[in-house]
C-alpha cells in the first residue's frame, strides 16, 4: 500500500515531531510511506477567507504531488476536509477526484483502512481529547453531540488501546476551540475567549495531556495554555499513539 | 461597528460573557434532552427539510392557493414587495381605522422591516406584548435573539428598568413579581387597543389559515380583544397542508427551548363576527434569495433559534454584534442578501464548526452557506484591499515550493532570533496567546536528512 504523507505547512514549520510520529506510526503498520518534498499547503487559508479562486495553483501542486498514491494521509482533519470538499483541477479532474476520495485524516485511516485493533503504545497519563470540528462534524471522525444517534469516536477508540492511558471526560464534549483559520486573528477576542473556555474544561476535569487530531486547534490551545501558564501539556494524537 | 469590534467590546466584561455563554448553553442542553427523547428525531428533521424543499420549489403556487383560501375565509390579503411597502400597508390600515395606539406580539419580520420606528415616526404608539420584547422596548434596544429577545439582560437589570418605567419597588429582582407588574401594565393595553399585530409561524395553503406560537398567550390576548387583527408573514412561512403542522410543531419548540410544544399554538382561520383580519405577505428580498441557488435553503428557516444557542461565537459575542434583526449563524447567511455592503462581515463571524447545520431542525446547511457567502462577497468586491493583497502574496508563496521553504526558514529564523518581529502588539495572535516555538528544522528538512530523497 503506497501512502503519500501530507504534512500541512504549519506542521512542517512548527511541529516536525508530529510529522515524524505520523510517519513512524504508519510505517509500524506496514505502510510504504513517502513524503513528496514539493508539497506546501492545502490552500485552506485562502479558501476560508473567501479567496477560493486563488487556490488553483495550490490545487495543481497538490494533485502533482499526490495523485500517484493509493492513499494520502495527514495529521490534520481540517486540511483533509478542505481537500476532500474543495480540491479541483480543470485539466486533471480525474486525478483530483482520486486525491479527494483517497485522502484520510490519520485516525480515520488507522481505524477504517488499516483497521487497527491493537497498539503497543504506553502512555501513563490522564489524557483529554480536543475533538476538532472539521474532523468530527466534517469527516465524521466522531459522533457530534447535536445529532440524535449513538456516540462513537475513532480517536478515543485508538487511545483506549494505549496502555496506562486514562481518558478524561469533559463537561462539553465537542465545543469548538475558536481557532477557525483566519478567524483566530480576524476575531481575536472571541477566538481567545473560546480557547480559554475550552482549556478550562480540561483543567477542571483533570487533563494532564491535551491531545487531538488537528494540530491547528492544538496550536491555538497551546498558545492560550502557555500564556496563562497552565499545567497542561499539548501533544498531537500521533505522538501518543507512537509513544513507547 | 463590525462584528469583530462589537464582539471585542462585549468580551471586555469577562464574567458577563461567561454568564451569557452559560445561559445559552443551558438552553442548548434543554434542547438536547428534548431531542434525544424522540428516537425518530433525525427522520423528523429530514421530513421537515423535504416539506420545505417542496414549498420552495412551488412557492408561487402555494402562495396563490393560500391567498384564495384565506380570502374565502374572509381574511384580507395584502402583498408587500419590500419592508417599506409592508410598513405603508400597516399604516394605511391603522389610518383607515383612525387608530394611533396598537399592541403587537412577537414578529421578527416586523423587526426586519423596522416597523416600530416607522410607526412611531408616523404618530402611532406600539406596545410590544411579548415580555422579552417589552423589556428591550422599554430599554430602547433591538432584540438580541429571535426567541429570547432579552437573553442578554440579567434579572437585576430588569428590576431597575421596571422600577423606572413600571414603578416596581426599588431593588426588586424577583422574576415572579416583575412578570406580574408587566402583566398588569399590559392588561390595560390589551383592553384598550383596538388593533393587534401578530407574526405568523406557519400559514397553511390548503386551508388559508395560519398558526401563531407563543408561550405567554399574548398574541391571543391581543388578537381576540382587538377589532382588527393584522398578521405579518414572510412568504417562506407557507406550508402545503394542515397535516404538515405536526412535523413542524414537534420540531419548533423542542429546538427553541426544549419544551415539547409552545404553550399556545393558536390557529387563526377566519375573523370572528365584526372583526377584521388582515394578512400581509412580505417578500423583502426573499425571491432574490430563492434565485440564488446556493443560498436558497436559508429560506427553510422556521426561526427556532437553535443555531444561535449552539453557536460558540454567538454565545460569546451577543446578538447585537450581528447588527441585523436576525442574529447568529442564520442571520449571517440571511443578512448579506438584504445588504452586501453593510453585512459583508457577518459570514466571517464563524469558525465554520458546523454545529449550527447539525442542530437545525430543517437541516439548513448553514456553515456551507457561510463559506459560499465568503466567496460571493470577495468576488463582488466586498473585501478589503489589504486582505486581497495579502491573500495574493500567500497564494504565490504557497504555490511555489522553493519560495515556501525559503520563507518558512526565514520566518522560523526570525521568530527564534528576533522574536520582537512577531511578538508585538501588531500581531493579533500574540495579544493573548504565545506564538509556537520555532523548531530548528522543519519536517521537510528532517525528512531529507534522515530518509534521503526518494
Ligand atoms: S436556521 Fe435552523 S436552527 Fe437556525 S433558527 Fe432557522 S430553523 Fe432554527
Amino acid at each position: 500500500m503506497k501512502v503519500g504523507l501530507f504534512i500541512p505547512c504549519y506542521v512542517d514549520q512548527f511541529y516536525p515531531q508530529v510529522g515524524i510520529a505520523t510517519l513512524q506510526l504508519l510505517e509500524r503498520f506496514g505502510c510504504q510511506v513517502s513524503y513528496p518534498a514539493k508539497q506546501t499547503c492545502c490552500g485552506q487559508p485562502m479558501a476560508n477567507s473567501g479567496y477560493e479562486h486563488l487556490t488553483h495553483d495550490c490545487n495543481r501542486l497538490f494533485v502533482n504531488n499526490f495523485s500517484e498514491f493509493d492513499y494520502i494521509v495527514s495529521p490534520s482533519g481540517s486540511c483533509v476536509l478542505h481537500i476532500k470538499d474543495h480540491l479541483h483541477d480543470d485539466k486533471r479532474e480525474g486525478e483530483a477526484t482520486h486525491v479527494r476520495t483517497h485522502i484520510y485524516e490519520l485516525t480515520e485511516f488507522l481505524t477504517d483502512i488499516l483497521k487497527v485493533e491493537n497498539l503497543t503504545a504506553h502512555f501513563p497519563h490522564r489524557v483529554g481529547v480536543h475533538q476538532s470540528c472539521h474532523g468530527q462534524r466534517g469527516l465524521h471522525v466522531a459522533q457530534m453531540s447535536e445529532l440524535v444517534a449513538p456516540p462513537f469516536s475513532k480517536p478515543e477508540k485508538l487511545l483506549n488501546m494505549v496502555t496506562g492511558l486514562e481518558l478524561v471526560k469533559l463537561d462539553r464534549v465537542d465545543e469548538c476551540c475558536g481557532f477557525g483559520g483566519t478567524f483566530c486573528v480576524a476575531e481575536e477576542a472571541v477566538s481567545v475567549r473560546m480557547g480559554i473556555d475550552r482549556v478550562d474544561d480540561h483543567v477542571k476535569n483533570g487533563t494532564e495531556v491535551l491531545t487531538g487530531g488537528d494540530m491547528s486547534c492544538l496550536m491555538h490551545l497551546e498558545g492560550v495554555i502557555r500564556r496563562r501558564q497552565l499545567p497542561i501539556k499539548v501533544m498531537h494524537i500521533a505522538e501518543i499513539l507512537n509513544a513507547k | 461597528m463590525n462584528h469583530a469590534d462589537a464582539a471585542e467590546k462585549f468580551n471586555k466584561d469577562f464574567d458577563r460573557t461567561t454568564w451569557h455563554d452559560e445561559t445559552l448553553w443551558w438552553v442548548r442542553q434543554k434542547r438536547d434532552r428534548a431531542a434525544f427523547a424522540i428516537p425518530e428525531w433525525e427522520q423528523l428533521r429530514e421530513t421537515a427539510s423535504q416539506i420545505k424543499h417542496n414549498v420552495l420549489s412551488n412557492l408561487d403556487n402555494y402562495l396563490i392557493e393560500f391567498e384564495k383560501n384565506a380570502q374565502k375565509n374572509g381574511i384580507t390579503v395584502h402583498w408587500a414587495a419590500d419592508a417599506h411597502e409592508h410598513n405603508q400597508i400597516i399604516l394605511s390600515i391603522l389610518k383607515s381605522q383612525g387608530v394611533t395606539e396598537i399592541v403587537k406580539s412577537k414578529s421578527m419580520l416586523t423587526e426586519e422591516c423596522h416597523l416600530n420606528p416607522y410607526l412611531t415616526e408616523n404618530g402611532v404608539e406600539v406596545i410590544d406584548t411579548d415580555l422579552g420584547e417589552r423589556i428591550v422596548q422599554l430599554a430602547d434596544e433591538p432584540p438580541s435573539h429571535i426567541v429570547l429577545p432579552c437573553i442578554h439582560w440579567k434579572k437585576e437589570e430588569i428590576g431597575v428598568l421596571f422600577h423606572k418605567h413600571l414603578g416596581t419597588p426599588e431593588g426588586c429582582a424577583d422574576p415572579v413579581l416583575l412578570t406580574h407588574a408587566a402583566r398588569a401594565n399590559l392588561r390595560e393595553k390589551f383592553l384598550t387597543r383596538r388593533v393587534a399585530i401578530t407574526g405568523v409561524n406557519f400559514a397553511v395553503a390548503e386551508t388559508g389559515e395560519f398558526v401563531v406560537c407563543t408561550n405567554e398567550g399574548n398574541a391571543d390576548m391581543g388578537a381576540h380583544l382587538a377589532d382588527v387583527h393584522i398578521a405579518c408573514m414572510g412568504i417562506e412561512k407557507i406550508i402545503p397542508k394542515r397535516e404538515h403542522l405536526g412535523v413542524f410543531l414537534r420540531l419548533l419548540t423542542r429546538s427553541a427551548t426544549g419544551q415539547p410544544i409552545t404553550t399556545y399554538s393558536s390557529h387563526f382561520g377566519k375573523p370572528r363576527e365584526g372583526q377584521q383580519m388582515h394578512i400581509v405577505l412580505v417578500d423583502n428580498g426573499r425571491t432574490v434569495q430563492l434565485g440564488r441557488e446556493q443560498f436558497r435553503n436559508s429560506l427553510k428557516c422556521i426561526r427556532c433559534g437553535a443555531c444561535m444557542n449552539t453557536c460558540p461565537v454567538y454565545r460569546r459575542s451577543g446578538g447585537h454584534s450581528y447588527h441585523n434583526a436576525v442574529a447568529g449563524p442564520i442571520g449571517a447567511i440571511l443578512a448579506p442578501n438584504l445588504d452586501m455592503t453593510k453585512n459583508a462581515d457577518l459570514p466571517f463571524a464563524s469558525t465554520l464548526c458546523g454545529s449550527c447545520s447539525n442542530v437545525c431542525p430543517v437541516k439548513i446547511n448553514i456553515h456551507e452557506q457561510l463559506y459560499e457567502w465568503r466567496q460571493e462577497l470577495t468576488k463582488s468586491g466586498h473585501s478589503p484591499t489589504a486582505k486581497t493583497l495579502s491573500m495574493k502574496v500567500m497564494s504565490a508563496v504557497l504555490s511555489n515550493p522553493t519560495v515556501y521553504h525559503l520563507s518558512g526558514k526565514i520566518g522560523r529564523f526570525a521568530m527564534a532570533n528576533a522574536p520582537f518581529v512577531v511578538n508585538n502588539s501588531f500581531n493579533p495572535w500574540f495579544k493573548q496567546r504565545e506564538m509556537p516555538e520555532p523548531p530548528k528544522e522543519s519536517f521537510g528538512e528532517w525528512y531529507k536528512k534522515n530518509r534521503g530523497e526518494k
